[in-house]
């Protein structure tokens, strides 16, 4: 048997191309249909009532004037909610998470939802919420690291990261002679999307419809059949559009089920959607961090050893442990490698998968701390990288399919001017007088795939029709699909009907990891493929056609005609194909995953290099980042405008990271202080300069059909680094926090 | 929110007459339309001024003196070109404040009386006393940012966020209010309260009284070459100050006439220092000049809670106003207005 996958058709008349967003004009002229657009014959309007203490229990609930109040319908409490068939604690599904829906009077974090008022209006909802008033029994919250005693993993589990050790990490401190030793603290980060969670939920007797917007349609339809208990296929959910999803819309969560119970039970379509100030409990967030992190270098610059610590927040009563210390594995060649994990428990919503989870915290201590390493042993933070370049995976020696990252340094230094740094800090001003500081970091980030199906029919005008569930984030799935779909039938973009984001299409699995071009795109190919393979055996049966007799000749799909390969001149049209056989249509099935011998042998990760200038002003503790230039090589590039948006986006989210994004806690409630847009920070246009991507091409013959390895998350990894190491060499100073605030550099 | 009236006079009697205990007057309702949706405020009627005549005017008279109406929206103030020439700073402040779609809706009045942005004055469900007097401070020992180092009190220590109103103390500015009882005039720099025992009177302001006008002094103008706001603040845009200064000087040859220095986002109200504006006068500017200065204007502070790098930022925030106006007002608006980096490239966005 090869090893290699036969290798396809890399690149079709669509895919490679840099087409526009089809759904953009929809998008900016505001008739994209997002879910709580969707109005309905009779709806109600649902708003929760959060938790003001983080930690206790609902002593009393007043509702009377809530009830009292015009428009409102009915005040839902713990004590008059409806039974719900399912354990809110279970988990359905791989990626479930215990879900807070009035099933007890216990208060796990402050804005949990202790209260439903469903009015017949959003204003009458509203008040209503506000005019039910809690009493609470609390105990003084948890809300920090140092708030609670740690613990450590026993089984790993999705949420639960186990601890990994390669090689002999105390025999690599013992053999080092440069050595550093540093702990970092990364402050909690909420998802926030643009478009807050919503859903508008209605019941046809046992029959649910759902709009909201999902990254997981089919896992999503699962865990509502299972809390409704009801069958899978009564659920319909529809999610053509999100107004971005980061991890946060893969999980159903309680507010979310809190209106399809009172649509129920009300019997009349439900709407809730989250307000701003909502956002940050309930739906998940980046759980804080505190990282430890040691390298050991010997006289030659070489790693001895990466071992890296992570101390992770995590619910009173659920598990997810932001798995940063993973991303110390896999990239950089040290002859031992470990990563840790321990958990603390605190009065929090439960954290959840954040972009990049685990690796973009991860990353952002690891470039430091090589960066810092490098300072220390004298050499450029570059050629240390290159040094400790790794040709096979460290740790299991496994190839990896491809990585072109010497490229990606190679390229990435040279559109950004690197050789010209100065190795000290300090050193450089810009006309103004500020200090100058460049820094880098190695983007880096699996690329996964996971199963979806889809489905391609084939019409006798020669327009296809291709279908899968998959779900576009705002990352231009509607777009990069279709490119491959059409593809896979040999079509004009034009020709081809995509459809998504509906769950009664194909399964087209999970909108996440990086990996949905990878494997939504995968099974779209395969499904195309198939009527193409059909149509062959049908036409070497055709006596009037020119494949007649073909037989076992390679034949390729382009421009709507069947070819043999190698002999352009002997081809037929698809449509003549299908009319000589009688058939109206054709329609065929595809599936794609990865072998799990294929995810064994080689290592898969998309890799890339980020510099980073920053100026400062130290007197006012004033930064902004003026450049950012970040080279990645991440395997077929679907739609290189899509996809250097994606890292764009990603190094963005980079800046907002190493500068800006925090949620504070107040220590004695347990709020959180900053929950709106004008407080929790992210970058504005104006702290966006000087944005480049390089794209570098790889050829990945390993990574699947389609030679895709993702461009969802790396851009964040790399860049973070890449901001803190130039701070340190603007300034000279280790800031040993994230976000890196003005008042940091002023206690300096 | 709870259900209100919703009331649109034709005149400012009108107004006046429609004002009941609990009403809010509306302007751009920048601020006032969020506090309502947190639940902060809850008027029970809400009266739209924004269709007064007569208040959208921006007059400046020769001696240097203007007066602006109150419903002259920020923006258009900003870009106003008799504001530009006689009070730069005063349009430097606006453009660094808010964002475009923002100051295309707010008001000159409705900026005057805008409220804190203290975490807790905006949280009902948080104790304040500039909310809901008697009701404590969670404020103190609490987590939000950005609290008072001056003039602060065991009642109170929230900020005034307000740009605008740094520049129009420091250059006399006087504000023109209608009220139930006739018309009066009063200096911009007594207008915003600091807390004391009460911290919910935040303004001179009396019930249902409403600003029709601002007034700039004649010899504001004066100021005009050598006049710099500067904003330090946790993003390059769209964030209010950590803390700002305003800073102007009428020269005299190479001496400095007259000085202004008024500090934002350090108190209740916009901090004017005369002690410091006194030093300044009848001196060569020199940097360590302005060192004294600078220490002058923050010699009262005193963190409120864990802010004390607050009062350091205070004073290297004022020694760089100072040196920016004795360098001269630039002969355009900077790209990035108020901001350290506002020499770099221009910017499409701000």
């Amino acid at each position: 048997m090869s090893d290699t996958i036969a290798r396809p058709d890399r690149f079709g008349s669509n895919a490679g191309q840099p087409m526009t967003r089809r759904d953009g004009l929809a998008k900016v002229t505001g008739t994209a249909t997002f879910a709580a657009d969707n109005a309905r014959e009779g709806l109600l309007h649902a708003v929760y009532v959060p938790a003001t203490i983080a930690r206790g229990r609902v002593a009393s609930l007043r509702t009377d004037a809530a009830e009292a109040h015009p428009g409102v319908i009915r005040v839902i409490t713990p004590a008059n909610r409806p039974a719900l068939p399912g354990d809110p604690e279970a988990k359905p599904t791989r990626f479930s998470f215990a879900i807070e829906v009035l099933q007890d009077d216990l208060v796990r974090y402050a804005g949990q939802p202790v209260a439903l008022v469903v009015a017949e209006t959003i204003e009458a909802a509203t008040e209503g919420a506000r005019l039910v008033t809690a009493t609470y029994e609390a105990d003084p919250p948890r809300t920090d690291l140092d708030d609670a005693p740690d613990f450590g993993i026993d089984t790993p589990d999705f949420g639960a990261p186990g601890d990994v050790v390669h090689g002999d990490p105390e025999a690599g401190h013992a053999a080092a002679s440069t050595a550093i030793d540093a702990t970092y603290e990364i402050a909690p980060q909420y998802h926030n999307a643009m478009e807050t969670h919503a859903i508008v939920a209605e019941w046809d007797g046992d029959r649910l419809l759902l709009d909201t917007p999902s990254q997981a349609l089919s896992m999503s339809c699962a865990a509502y059949a299972y809390l409704f208990d009801i069958p899978v296929e009564n659920v319909t959910l529809r999610s053509p559009y999100l107004g971005g999803g980061f991890g946060s819309k893969a999980i159903p969560n309680g507010p979310l089920v809190l209106a399809i119970i009172a649509a129920r039970d009300l019997a009349r379509p439900v709407k809730l959607m989250l307000t701003r100030q909502q956002m940050f409990g309930p739906v998940g967030h980046r759980g804080q961090t505190r990282q430890r992190i040691r390298l050991g270098a010997d006289g030659d610059g070489a790693l001895t050893v990466i071992d890296h610590e992570n101390l992770a927040a995590t619910s009173s009563f659920e598990m997810f442990l932001e798995p940063a210390s993973n991303a110390s594995q896999g990239l950089y060649a040290a002859k031992a490698l470990r990563s840790r994990h321990r958990g603390v428990r605190l009065d929090i919503g439960t954290p959840g998968p954040m972009r990049a989870p685990g690796e973009a915290s991860g990353s952002a201590v690891l470039e430091c701390a090589v960066d810092e390493i490098a300072e220390a042993a004298g050499m450029d933070p570059l050629d240390f990288r290159l040094k400790n370049y790794a040709e096979t995976e460290p740790g299991t020696g496994r190839p990896y399919s491809s990585k072109a990252l010497r490229e990606c340094y190679a390229r990435g230094a040279e559109a950004f001017g690197w050789k010209d740094r100065p190795r000290e800090p300090g050193k450089m001003r810009d006309e103004a007088g500020l200090l100058v500081g460049w820094g880098m970091g190695t983007a880096f980030f699996p690329s996964p795939m996971f199963a979806a199906e889809a489905r391609a029919t084939l019409r006798a005008d020669g327009t296809a029709i291709v279908e899968t569930s998959a779900a576009d984030m705002g990352q231009g799935a509607w777009t990069s699909l279709a490119q491959i779909a059409a593809d896979s039938l040999g079509l004009p973009l034009d020709s081809v009907e995509f459809r998504s984001g509906h769950s009664a299409l194909p399964d087209g699995g999970v909108a996440g990891g990086s990996g949905h071009t990878a494997t939504a795109g995968g099974a779209l190919h395969a499904a195309g493929g198939n009527v193409i393979r059909q149509l062959g055996e049908m036409a070497a049966e055709q006596p009037d056609s020119p494949l007649f007799g073909a037989g076992n000749a390679r034949l390729r799909a382009h421009g709507g005609r069947l070819h043999v390969e190698g002999d352009e001149t002997r081809s037929d049209a698809l449509v003549d194909i299908l009319a000589r056989a009688g058939k109206s249509e054709l329609v065929a099935s595809g599936k794609a995953s990865r072998p799990d011998e294929d995810a064994k042998r080689h290592a898969m990760n998309s890799h890339g290099a980020v510099f980073a200038e920053i100026r400062v002003d130290p007197d006012l503790g004033q930064m902004r980042v003026t450049r950012l230039v970040g080279a990645f090589a991440a395997g077929r590039i679907i739609n290189p405008r899509l996809a250097e948006s994606q890292l764009k986006g990603g190094m963005i989210w980079g800046i907002s990271f190493a500068l800006h994004e925090e949620a504070r806690h107040d220590r004695r409630t347990g709020r959180i202080v900053n929950a709106d847009l004008a407080e929790y920070r992210v970058p504005v246009n104006a702290d966006v300069r000087g944005l480049e991507v390089i794209t570098v091409h790889e050829d990945d013959a390993y990574v699947n059909a389609l030679g895709i390895k993702g461009v969802g998350e790396i851009g964040i990894t790399g860049t973070v680094g890449a901001i803190g190491n130039a701070i340190h060499h603007a300034t000279g100073k280790r800031f040993r926090r994230f976000p890196i605030r003005p008042r940091d550099l002023l206690a300096t | 929110m709870r259900p209100f009236d919703f009331v649109r006079p034709n005149s400012v009697a009108e107004a006046l007459a429609a004002w009941e205990p609990g009403a809010a007057y509306l302007g751009g309702g920048t601020n006032l339309v969020d506090l309502m949706k947190t639940g902060a405020l809850r008027p029970g009627r809400v009266i739209d001024i924004t269709r007064l005549p007569d208040l959208s005017a921006i007059e400046v008279a020769a001696d240097g003196s203007a007066r602006i109406g109150a419903l002259v929206r920020n923006a258009d103030l900003a870009r106003a070109a008799e504001i530009l020439r006689a009070y730069p700073m005063v349009a430097e402040a606006l453009l660094s404040g808010a964002s475009g779609q923002l100051r295309n809706a707010a008001t000159l009045g409705g900026n005057l009386v805008q409220h804190t942005r203290c975490a807790y004055f905006m949280d009902a469900h948080a104790a304040c006393n500039r909310r809901d007097p008697g009701a404590g401070c969670d404020a103190r020992g609490g987590a939000a940012d950005n609290m008072a180092i001056l003039g602060h009190s065991p009642a109170c220590i929230a900020t005034n966020p307000s740009d605008l109103c740094v520049p129009l103390v420091a250059l006399d500015a006087s504000v023109e209010i209608a009220g139930p009882d006739g018309g009066r005039e009063m200096p911009l720099a007594a207008f915003h309260m600091l807390p004391g025992d009460t911290p919910s009177e935040a303004t001179a302001l009396r019930p249902g009284e409403l600003i029709v006008a601002l007034h700039m002094p004649p010899g504001a103008a004066d100021f005009a070459h050598h006049a710099r706001y500067l904003k330090v603040r946790e993003r390059t845009s769209y964030a209010f100050a950590l803390v700002s200064a305003a800073a102007a000087f009428r020269m005299e040859g190479a001496r400095i006439g007259a000085a202004r220095l008024t500090l934002g986002s350090v108190a209740a109200k916009p901090w004017r220092i005369e002690e410091a504006e006194d030093l300044l006068a009848g001196q060569m500017p020199d940097d360590a000049l302005f060192a004294r200065a600078a220490d002058a204007a923050t010699a009262g502070a005193a963190p409120s809670n864990d802010n004390a790098w607050k009062i350091e930022l205070a004073r290297r925030t004022a020694i760089r106003a100072l040196k920016m106006a004795a360098s001269g007002t630039p002969d355009r608006m900077p790209a990035l207005p108020a901001s350290p980096f506002g020499a770099l490239e221009a910017p499409a966005h701000v």
